[in-house]
């Protein structure tokens, strides 16, 4: 498994791996919203929370259908499904090397880019920690709609309207926490509901997505 | 007798076509009834005026788009666990029915609110959670149209409505912690003090049972026309290999 995590990584990082495009279509994204809403620094702080996580939503979109998709085309998921590794198993580390390898840095650069919103100096530690504790839930969510669609052609649109809606309790929770950090309320309740959310779905999805990936290779 | 013989296609083929007519004439009948009665005999509200009436089409399409999930909950869970094609078709063709009730409900609440709340859409955790739930068949039926083969097709779309299911009730929850509500509660209850006056109630009650039988009746309609749809791809199939 540990070999697994290593080669995956290894391949998001190096050359047309897809790694730093999610992080550069979220710096466009943050960039665009001034330019969509106007430059007054009181209305970019009072929506910052809510689109730095619809941009981190959408930039970890970005790179789901990257996860099976190469390894499908190459044949490798078919050696997965036969490897001694439980298929479960397998998701499970899938989901976690994507989330090192998007989720991890989207968390780390959002701050950076608050800075450029106008975020509340008091909202910039609720931010950084819902986007830590919730972008596991979004990479696991997403290995899950990933595996539903790794059979198709062109599965790329099919798996954000799939995958979409699922995210939904993850951003309410999320932007809320960072919301209610800018206004110097207390902040623990939407991140322990966020981090409920993490739990169950890294409890429950590998699951499901194993089921759906065996499902796909019959 | 149990209920697994329904799972042979024949048997729901021919059960079904001699219920049909009986489940048809019983949703006219308790439809037409409840909503004439509803619309015409009896009187408009203090308050809202004749707006109240739009009650008898809204409060059921809604319970019936959340009662089409369930159904589709169930039958996605029986074809997992015993195989049995009628149970998946089923499913497959409730989906665009309660995804039709979805949107019945969001529409008519959208005519109703405009007089009474001044707006015809609000960030209401009713709503909201309508639209997601909306959002939720759509990607129910776009898998089932993308995916070629039959059986993998109603594999998937099991998995997504089970996860859904979850999904979807977290999401209701979700945004009931998220914004505060502008839609009033629950119409009618089992076990509490009913909130709508008797007159109201009585072609209510009727109106939701026309609903319901309404949807069994497409239900089945819908189910028989996917059976067949199969059975004569399986007719032109061995036809071609001959």
């Amino acid at each position: 498994m540990l070999a697994l995590l290593l080669r995956d990584l290894r391949l998001a990082t190096r050359a047309g791996g897809g790694f730093g495009l999610s992080l550069a279509f979220f710096l466009i994204v943050t960039v665009l919203v001034p330019f969509g809403v106007g430059p007054e620094g009181g209305t970019l702080a009072k929506i910052a929370p809510g689109i730095l996580w619809v941009g981190a939503l959408l930039a970890c979109l970005l790179s789901l259908d990257r996860i099976f998709a190469l390894d499908r085309e190459d044949g490798s998921l078919d050696l997965l499904a036969t490897a001694p590794i439980p298929m479960e198993g397998a998701v499970a580390v899938k989901a976690l090397a994507h989330w090192l390898t998007t989720g991890l840095p989207l968390t780390l650069a959002a701050p950076v880019l608050g800075v450029l919103l106008n975020l509340p100096l008091p909202a910039f530690q609720p931010l950084l920690l819902s986007l830590l504790i919730g972008t596991p839930a979004l990479s696991m969510i997403g290995t899950f709609g990933a595996a539903l669609t790794v059979g198709l052609k062109r599965g790329g649109l099919l798996l954000s309207l799939l995958v979409l809606p699922l995210y939904i309790p993850t951003l309410i929770y999320g932007a809320e926490a960072a919301r209610r950090g800018g206004e110097g309320l207390a902040t623990a309740t939407p991140l322990l509901m966020m981090a409920g959310i993490t739990l169950g779905t890294i409890a429950i999805l590998p699951f499901a997505a194993a089921a759906a990936i065996r499902v796909n290779l019959r | 007798m149990s209920i697994w013989e329904y799972a042979n296609p024949k048997k729901f083929m021919e059960t079904s076509s001699w219920a049909l007519p009986w489940v048809t004439g019983l949703a006219v009948a308790s439809l037409l009834s409840g909503l004439i009665w509803g619309f015409f005999f009896t009187p408009d509200d203090y308050r809202q005026g004749s707006t109240v009436k739009i009650i008898y089409i809204h409060v059921p399409s809604a319970m019936m788009a959340i009662n089409c999930w369930a159904m589709m909950l169930v039958t996605s869970l029986v074809w997992l666990i015993r195989r049995h094609h009628v149970s998946a078709l089923a499913a497959k063709a409730a989906a665009p029915i309660g995804m039709t009730m979805t949107l019945i409900a969001l529409f008519t609440g959208a005519i109703w609110g405009q007089p009474m709340w001044g707006t015809w859409w609000a960030w209401d955790p009713r709503l909201t959670a309508f639209l997601i739930l909306f959002l939720f068949y759509l990607g129910y039926i776009a898998l089932w149209g993308a995916v070629d083969d039959p059986d993998t097709a109603a594999d998937l779309t099991s998995v997504l409505c089970l996860v859904g299911s979850v999904f979807a009730l977290l999401s209701r929850y979700a945004v009931l912690f998220w914004n505060q509500g502008l839609h009033q509660g629950a119409s009618l209850s089992l076990d509490k003090e009913e909130h709508v006056a008797d007159v109201f109630a009585w072609p209510l009650w009727l109106s939701m049972a026309g609903f319901g039988l309404l949807f069994l009746t497409l239900v089945l309609f819908r189910t028989r026309t996917e059976i067949r749809a199969r059975r004569l791809r399986a007719l032109e199939a061995r036809e071609r290999m001959a």
